[in-house]
């Protein structure tokens, strides 16, 4: 009795009549992208590589579970964005997600099958070669640094991805949460 | 379903098109990402200009985050604290731990005194802090180690400041925005800080190890005297890094060297301070003939 005076659901499941936000739709994927970016950095003052590049795991999580929604020219600007922030030298993070991104795009060209794990690997694949390259790019520029500090690294990133992918998932049903009228 | 053999996406031209364009846009940005990494590594400082603007505009969350990071690191302590032996048994620790941090300063400054008198007319002029600051941001998912702090060019620093801690040093200013700068903490591969031994001053360099420790490069070669549990300093050798501030604790004895335990570890400190660049005092006059008669 009560929830018919109370005026039903709330609003964001009255599904009648209503459609998703084009603005929230086309923008939330590329700002939880720019803000992954930036959160590693303030968790803590590190003083090992520790944090998964939390930009690069939802830049992939994003193209795996939506392809096409992010184009590949989106790596430029979002990886633009990383480089300011990601201590790698800067165009690291544009070079490597342009990679991954148009690697991404012709394995699933070729391998259109989906489940968990083949996704994962595929993934896992991504981002050992980005950690691994990013180290290459830095010993490059004069770090000299040895391969066994980046594989906590390795290890926490591989395992966070499918939490990545479950926020991701999650990210992706609040986006198209029908909220607008139509009339 | 295994793909088709003709990977033609249909007869739609614009369909064709489409495709075409992205593949080549995704070719772009590779393109434009091997151009930006060539000029920043042949010329690291290119960028610092774009990179110092980022992190002004961002220094306000990097601020709150910083304070809530400190809470809760508080917060934790505390509750640590009580499962412990109580709050009292922490802060004791700590004055401890800060007292032992004291003693070495002092005789690391009982060296120095030492070597001073033994020069004439040097008189060693007090540390000047240009500003406090607070560590707001860290690259933490990166394999260089860099961080940011909450002052910049509007507050008096430079390039090539020396930061410190209550505990020790941090590492040295490497870009200055208007309200933010970007210090190159000591365990990064690329910092390089001459010390010496607390206790005798045997000279060494220190070069970050890339995970967190220091690996310490005795300069003279031969038998290596350093023990578990020594203190390094900073010499001040070549100017920059004051001499006497406290730097690491000897942990692992290597061949030529050791392996080092920074004393203040960047995440467990909350404020920081940064210094006027150290110039060592020019070389006293030359002593004129008469004088010498004497």
């Amino acid at each position: 009795m009560p929830r018919l005076t109370s005026g039903g659901p709330p609003p964001s499941r009255r599904r009648i009549n209503r459609a998703p936000s084009p603005v929230l739709a086309h923008t939330l994927p590329w700002l939880t992208i720019l803000l992954g970016s930036m959160i590693p950095g303030w968790l803590l003052i590190a003083s090992a590589p520790v944090m998964p590049p939390l930009g690069f795991l939802l830049f992939i999580a994003w193209r795996q579970l939506r392809p096409g929604l992010l184009p590949i020219w989106s790596a430029l600007p979002l990886g633009l964005f990383d480089d300011l922030f990601s201590g790698q030298p800067f165009g690291a993070a544009v070079l490597l997600w342009s990679l991954a991104a148009i690697a991404l795009e012709f394995v699933e060209a070729r391998v259109p099958w989906r489940n968990f794990l083949t996704e994962w690997l595929l993934a896992i694949g991504l981002i050992v070669s980005y950690i691994v390259l990013c180290l290459g790019l830095n010993n490059l520029a004069g770090a000299g640094a040895p391969v066994r500090i980046i594989l906590p690294q390795i290890v926490i990133s591989v395992l966070s991805y499918p939490l990545v992918g479950r926020f991701v998932a999650v990210m992706d049903r609040l986006r198209l949460t029908p909220i607008t009228v139509l009339r | 379903m295994a793909p088709p053999a003709n990977r033609r996406f249909g007869f739609s031209r614009r369909a064709q098109n489409a495709t075409f364009l992205s593949y080549t846009a995704g070719v772009v940005g590779l393109v434009v990402g091997i151009g930006l990494v060539t000029v920043s590594i042949v010329k690291p400082e290119a960028f610092a200009g774009v990179r110092t603007a980022a992190t002004d505009a961002t220094e306000p969350m990097g601020q709150a985050t910083a304070a809530g990071r400190s809470y809760s690191k508080n917060f934790f302590a505390s509750i640590a604290g009580y499962l412990t032996s109580g709050r009292e048994h922490a802060r004791l620790e700590r004055e401890l731990a800060e007292a032992k941090v004291r003693l070495v300063e002092a005789q690391a400054t009982e060296a120095e005194n030492r070597r001073l008198k033994r020069l004439l007319a040097l008189k060693d002029v007090e540390p000047d802090v240009v500003a406090s600051a607070r560590l707001t941001r860290s690259t933490s998912a990166s394999v260089r180690r860099f961080a940011i702090i909450d002052v910049g060019r509007k507050d008096g620093v430079t390039k090539g400041m020396p930061v410190r801690s209550a505990t020790g040093l941090v590492g040295r200013v490497l870009e200055v925005g208007a309200t933010s700068a970007r210090v190159l903490l000591i365990t990064d591969t690329e910092s390089l800080v001459p010390v010496r031994r607390a206790s005798d001053g045997v000279p060494a360099f220190a070069q970050g190890h890339g995970d967190g420790t220091i690996r310490v490069r005795l300069i003279n070669l031969g038998i290596n005297p350093l023990k578990k549990g020594d203190v390094m300093v900073s010499s001040g050798s070549g100017g920059l890094y004051r001499p006497g501030t406290p730097m690491a604790i000897v942990t692992e004895i290597l061949r030529d060297g050791a392996i080092a335990r920074v004393l203040s570890n960047p995440s467990d400190t909350d404020f920081v301070m940064v210094e006027e660049v150290w110039g060592p005092n020019e070389p006293p006059p030359p002593l004129n003939p008469d004088a010498e008669s004497d």
